[in-house]
């Protein structure tokens, strides 16, 4: 298992320096970083000298080894556009992505799972064919979409719940500020996570429907039958726990797509998140949040494969023994 | 509905009876409020904000007249010599006094390096302490505009400022933010208390303004909301007092609403389209060894083929205004003397033909689509305009990100045919001619932001006359002219000034200016 890991965590490595390495390349086609940070009548030779102390003016291997170097030590350098440390500016908007991304997690598998059991055991129910065919809305409409639809549904309609931000945020320890302990809070969070989590709902559903139709007709689950177990305990002891291999695969990458990707829903709901962070920079060709923001997303798909690795060895026997035989 | 009206009336009851009024206004803008240093961006966002905390020795009213602030007043003593009078009692929000060193000092640091707001005082200008509340600006030149944009140059505390070492202007390279781009300490109604860049700003008033107060908040509160469908959708369903820009397609759906309209009013920056006039072949264009935009009928065709009042009317929806002029008529007395070239199809086709391109020609167009209002829609519709006329327009639309990257001088003004929108800062007409109109060469210099390189030494004289003629109505005489010179020989093609869009909500009352400035002082809720 020691070795497994570390050889996961040097390959981690390499990914994390190419990404760094071909982010730096495209930075220089979105665009002039000079332009946004001053005003349109600053003369051009002001612009020059704001780029020549900006070290713009140098090779790129010398601007990337710079950077590298830089982010050896979590010094990603200074946002153009806030004069802040990159690293603060995204370690204060890191907590709601997270929270984000938790809670869209926790409403797709909550949802998700009964549901993709429910239309795998009854695939006639009038309920299965509702089911499957709300959530091909779920998983054909663009993001954006549903998210204006359900502002204008349930804020400007109903006005039930708030079209943008956090609410009232609570500070725990120094830096986590959490939007769980105020109700504002709670209520702004539940239109952004449900957007959020609607695709993965509906993937975890189809995928956990798929097993269960696949498991079913398994002999195990035949002598399962036959020695008389209780429907329950076949259902979700013999049967849910066979299907878990590909959804834990697919339910890791996803959530690493919803904490990298939220950027999307964070646009539409103003959450102030990376996300949008990002998409500013994007904007206004801020580099370092660009760069910074880029090396973390590849470190949270790396880790969350790791960590998906793991669990398989814990979840499927059968790997376990392979391993220890090789 | 009912359960609201009533807990309204009890709350003005309320209101009433215990004086104690806490009223919150929520406001929401497309953009972010970056940093704090009045003196690190040119922008108007940002020195509207600062605007609401930081204030001038002069300053606009919402007619955009200038007014004394932190100067009661001045006079022009010598022809170079202006002496302003401070303003006595003013307190910083700190406790700090006002006087005559933190307008010296605020002097030196709007012109050291890293501000980039140098154009407010020019570099040759010397600033002298008469007294405590007294200031001599020493000019090199006669200058009659000397104070045009000082609404925009605002006055820090010395002692303040030196304390919490922020006397260098924080500059993009620095490696640590300066505590000035964090906090602030200004002589403004409002103070800032809490400011997250990008997430929220959070405004309180300042009970020692020494101004007579006109608004009734007690706190502001500002979110920055990018997408146009959720800063609607906050404003109408009540979340929000005020919201802007609204987008033009959504102007309808806002003004239906209950409970919310639209403020509408003409913004001073002007839309227009100009040539590369200075390369001897177009970079971007089918005709080799010649620059057909040298030829002022081609020029003159392009302006004829485009019909600004379709594009007012389908584009715009109603919401512009076409011109004659590159500037705003707010900011020019005679501009009621110019008038468009009439739209004119068979006209152009003429003009093209005895200027030899009687087939057309194809040129590409670079166009920003998100920086003004409806800006590639603007340039579509004139492609197809042209295309009527027989120009093939390849059209080139790019954020702004990439597209001042390309066209500006950092670009080498790599550009054939373009489209830009111009405020003059100074609101003054001295300003279009200098900066878009006279010669420049291939750097820039002369006029950094004549992107086609028009060039014309009449207008260049005319523009040095306009400089150091102090008589106002010989001044317009001199600019008038100049701008009669740029009609004939089509500089440049001015389309429209476009609209200012405010979303607000029947809660509150507050002015709109045309420099689309927010300024909360005028704001009243109830």
């Amino acid at each position: 298992m020691f070795g497994f890991i570390t050889r996961r965590i040097a390959m981690a490595l390499v990914v994390m320096f190419v990404v760094a390495l071909i982010s730096f390349l495209l930075f220089r086609f979105v665009g002039d970083p000079v332009n946004q940070m001053v005003g349109i009548e600053t003369t051009p030779e002001q612009r020059e000298a704001l780029r020549q102390r900006l070290g713009l003016n140098d090779p790129v291997l010398t601007q990337f080894l710079r950077y590298v170097l830089g982010a050896i030590r979590f010094d990603f350098g200074n946002s153009y556009q806030f004069k802040q440390p990159v690293a603060d500016l995204i370690g204060r908007r890191l907590p709601a992505t997270l929270e984000l991304s938790f809670a869209s997690a926790v409403f797709a598998l909550l949802l998700g799972v009964p549901m993709g059991v429910y239309t795998g055991l009854n695939r006639d129910a009038w309920l299965s064919k509702l089911l499957l065919s709300v959530s091909l809305a779920g998983i054909s409409l663009p993001t954006f979409f549903i998210g204006i639809l359900f502002i204008f549904f349930f804020s400007v309609t109903l006005q039930w719940l708030p079209s943008f931000g956090r609410g009232e945020v609570v500070t725990l320890g120094s830096f986590w500020d959490t939007g769980f302990l105020t109700i504002s809070g709670l209520k702004a969070i539940i239109l952004p996570a449900i957007t959020l989590g609607l695709y993965q709902m509906t993937l975890i559903m189809r995928l956990i429907r798929a097993e269960m139709l696949e498991v079913m007709r398994t002999d195990h689950i035949r002598f399962a039958r036959a020695r008389g177990l209780p429907n329950r305990s076949v259902y979700y002891i013999h049967a849910l726990k066979n299907t878990m291999v590909p959804v834990i695969t697919i339910t890791g990458l996803q959530l690493g797509s919803i904490i990298a990707f939220a950027i999307i829903t964070e646009t539409v709901f103003q959450w102030p998140g990376m996300g949008i962070l990002f998409l500013h920079a994007v904007q206004n060709v801020d580099i370092p949040i660009m760069a910074a923001y880029l090396l973390l997303t590849a470190f949270i798909f790396v880790c969350i494969n790791l960590i998906v690795d793991i669990l398989y060895v814990v979840i499927d026997p059968r790997l376990r023994t392979e391993r220890s035989r090789t | 509905m009912r359960l609201k009206i009533a807990s309204a009336v009890l709350a003005m009851t309320l209101a009433a009876g215990t004086q104690v009024n806490a009223e919150t206004l929520k406001f929401a803008f497309q953009g972010t409020y970056n940093q704090l240093d009045p003196y690190n961006l040119n922008e108007t966002f940002s020195l509207s904000m600062h605007g609401n905390v930081y204030e001038g020795l002069v300053r606009r009213s919402a007619d955009l007249k200038i007014e004394p602030a932190l100067a009661t007043r001045w006079e022009v003593i010598e022809p170079t010599r202006w002496r302003f009078h401070l303003r006595k009692d003013v307190k910083f929000h700190n406790g700090n006094d006002f006087n005559a060193d933190d307008v010296i000092f605020s002097a030196d640091r709007v012109r050291a390096e890293g501000s980039d707001l140098t154009v407010v005082l020019g570099a040759g200008v010397k600033v002298e302490k008469v007294d405590d509340y007294t200031v001599d600006f020493i000019l090199p030149a006669v200058n009659p505009i000397l104070h045009s944009e000082w609404e925009n140059w605002f006055i820090m505390d010395k002692e303040w400022t030196e304390a919490n070492d922020a006397v260098k202007v924080t500059s993009a390279s620095d490696t640590n933010p300066n505590y000035a781009s964090l906090h602030t300490n200004g002589t403004g109604p409002f103070k800032i208390v809490m400011h997250e860049p990008g997430v929220k700003t959070t405004f309180t008033m300042n009970n020692g303004w020494w101004d007579k107060k006109e608004h009734n908040l007690t706190d502001v509160e500002f979110t920055p909301i990018g997408s146009d469908a959720t800063r609607v959708a906050a404003l109408l369903s009540g979340e929000l007092d005020m919201a802007y820009p609204i987008p033009v397609q959504d102007i309808k759906r806002v003004d239906s609403n209950i409970g919310t309209s639209v403020m509408t009013g003409p913004e001073l920056r002007t839309i227009f389209l100009g040539f590369d006039q200075k390369r001897d072949e177009l970079a971007y264009s089918n005709i080799k060894g010649r620059n057909p935009f040298k030829d002022v009928r081609v020029r003159k065709a392009f302006y004829q083929a485009i019909d600004i009042d379709a594009i007012k009317a389908k584009i715009m929806r109603g919401l512009s205004e076409p011109t004659a002029l590159m500037i705003s008529p707010f900011l020019f007395a005679n501009s009621g003397d110019f008038s468009r070239y009439p739209y004119d199809p068979a006209a152009a086709k003429a003009l093209l033909a005895e200027a030899g391109y009687a087939d057309g020609f194809e040129v590409t167009m670079d166009c920003p689509n998100d920086r003004y209002v409806n800006d590639e829609a603007i340039c579509q519709a004139t492609a197809a305009f042209l295309a009527r006329v027989g120009i093939r327009i390849n059209l080139n639309a790019e954020p702004k990100a990439k597209y001042f990257a390309k066209v500006l001088a950092s670009g080498g003004f790599d550009t054939s045919f373009y489209m830009l929108g111009w405020t003059p800062a100074s609101f003054d007409s001295y300003n279009v001619l200098k900066t878009l109109n006279n010669c420049r060469d291939d750097k820039g210099v002369g006029s950094p932001f004549n992107l086609g390189g028009y060039c014309n030494p009449k207008v260049d004289e005319l523009t040095r006359l306009v400089l150091s003629e102090n008589d106002e109505e010989k001044r317009n005489g001199l600019i008038s002219q100049a701008y009669a010179i740029l009609n004939n020989d089509v500089s440049h093609i001015p389309l429209h000034q476009q609209s200012l869009a405010w979303g607000v909500s029947d809660k509150v009352t507050l002015k709109q200016s045309a420099d689309n400035k927010f300024f909360f002082k005028y704001v009243v809720k109830n």
